[in-house]
């Protein structure tokens, strides 16, 4: 017998809303956090728009010491740290004490795809120069792929399970997945997950080399990313993070804690870069795979789920994925859930992109509303041919919502799918 | 530069790095840079460097392990400033 997951503390670090009330604000009135930066025009970039949160130093001070932030330059750490410490604030859940012992049934698992990719740029250039001795005692800690969880757990005493998973852009629904299994297997009580990813060119330049990106809306940011659009042209690079609590339904019950929804399943797989998969396109038929055995993982019927969270990134393979989902859950036309994409607003969060979404679509639950999808004005043929254009809200929908699913897909062919239900 | 500038100097250096229960009173020349002070032992090295900046000198690795305490620092200090 599973034990019952449910989330009681949400967090993120959004290009467009850091902190939840901001973010929520952001995603009820459909704003864009997309900008123009001036340092990839320099660069020579194809795609000159992309999306980063904008944390002040004040902000930074909330939550690093002084110390800490010397030398400090690994901003997928910073926007981890304060989306995780705000989703434990959020659960109502406080950090050890100093001189006790850790949280021991409190674990964390938080992802990333690579970690200080500034930090670390600074160190070679440093070491090249032939100074090793150098580069200070926190390089290794930024760059670390582990960095962010090793500061989450430290800054809250946590004495579960504490690691970093990587799993390209399903990182963050990935984190979810593990801490959810780590939970209903008895192993934790609490477990603190989510994804973060730099801002940086250092980041974006491999995806802009590969012609991924969008080069086409550079004087016009904030329509760049068109998720479901005919004029989609690639995806806007972003950056961020989102932390979920989860914790077990019978200890969320006796703290009396906010519950937001049960994880109530979910599934990870790989296409195996077969039928059609490969290093960087999906496999269709593990995606369907993937969306079917979450939703058997949670005894969902398929027409039970009443709003889909895309991975939808503003590519030309928009289309096959609602074919997927079309074809995983047996439902088109007028009868296909509601649907909406997150990166429309901040771009592609890569690593972080699963778990920002993920915290979109619990707010969406919880309040019982579709955001708005901006920039499809002009929705793709080949979309509204499989399902119905109101499917596809373009203005804020205050709807009520129980069941939904969020899945997320990535290089290596990886897929992740999970299932929320509000209880 | 005469010790007492230096000591001061140091001291600037040393207090960003002191834990929350040590305070910026709590040095003096005798103190022990981790055993009394409890810097951590990582964030040794990043004294050094700040060192090494604000005094524009270079001190070499067995010269690090000499500087345990405030005044052992001051004299390494010290040597090399007047070289």
């Amino acid at each position: 017998m599973k034990n019952r997951v449910v989330i009681t503390g949400l967090g993120i670090v959004s290009p467009n809303g850091i902190g939840i009330p901001e973010f929520l604000k952001a995603i009820r009135s459909g704003t864009s956090g997309v900008r123009h930066f001036s340092k990839l025009e320099e660069l020579n970039f194809s795609c000159q728009i992309g999306a980063e949160p904008l944390i002040s130093e004040e902000q930074k001070l909330a939550y690093f010491t002084p110390l800490e932030l010397r030398n400090f330059n690994s901003n997928g750490i910073l926007y981890g740290v304060m989306a995780g410490m705000d989703a434990l604030v959020d659960a109502g859940i406080s950090v050890a004490d100093k001189e006790g012992a850790p949280l021991w049934d409190l674990g964390v698992v938080f992802g990333t795809g690579t970690s200080g990719v500034d930090k670390f740029r600074e160190a070679i250039y440093k070491l090249d120069e032939g100074q090793v001795r150098r580069l200070g005692s926190t390089t290794v800690v930024q760059t670390m792929a582990s960095g962010i969880s090793a500061y989450l757990a430290g800054k809250i005493g946590a004495g579960n399970k504490v690691t970093t998973n990587s799993s390209a852009c399903a990182t963050g629904t990935e984190a979810v997945l593990i801490g959810y299994e780590h939970i209903a297997s008895g192993k934790a009580t609490q477990m603190l997950c989510g994804s973060c990813s730099d801002a940086s060119p250092y980041v974006w330049g491999g995806f802009d080399a590969m012609k991924v990106t969008t080069f086409k809306y550079n004087s016009s940011p904030q329509i760049g990313s068109r998720p479901m659009s005919e004029t989609a042209s690639g995806f806007v690079p972003g950056s961020g993070a989102g932390a979920i609590m989860l914790e077990s339904y019978d200890s969320a019950m006796q703290r009396g804690a906010t519950i937001y929804a049960e994880v109530v399943g979910g599934a990870v797989n790989n296409g195996g870069q077969r039928q059609g998969g490969s290093m960087t396109a999906p496999n269709s038929p593990a995606v369907q795979k993937c969306i079917v055995s979450a939703l058997d993982d949670a005894s969902v019927h398929p027409s039970e789920i009443d709003y889909i969270n895309g991975h939808l990134t503003a590519t030309i393979k928009d289309p096959v994925e609602i074919e997927n989902w079309c074809a995983a859950l047996g439902r088109s036309g007028t009868d296909f859930p509601y649907i909406n994409s997150l990166k429309a607003l901040v771009g592609h969060g890569l690593a972080a992109s699963g778990s920002m979404e993920i915290v979109s679509a619990i707010l969406q639950l919880h309040h019982n509303f579709v955001a708005p999808n901006i920039n499809c004005e002009d929705l793709h043929p080949k979309i509204t041919q499989q399902i119905a254009a109101e499917r596809i809200p373009q203005q804020l929908l205050e709807v009520p919502l129980k069941t939904i699913a969020k899945a997320s897909f990535g290089f290596g062919d990886v897929n992740a799918c999970a299932i929320f239900r509000k209880i | 530069m005469n010790e007492a500038d230096i000591y001061e100097r140091l001291k600037d250096i040393i207090k960003i790095y002191l834990p929350e229960d040590v305070t910026v009173e709590n040095i003096t020349h005798d103190s022990h840079l981790m055993n009394e002070l409890n810097i951590n032992s990582s964030h040794l090295v990043d004294v050094v460097l700040d060192v090494e900046d604000a005094f524009h000198i270079e001190i070499k690795d067995d010269e690090l392990e000499a500087m345990d305490t405030v005044s052992s620092a001051i004299a390494i200090i010290q040597k090399k400033v007047d070289n």
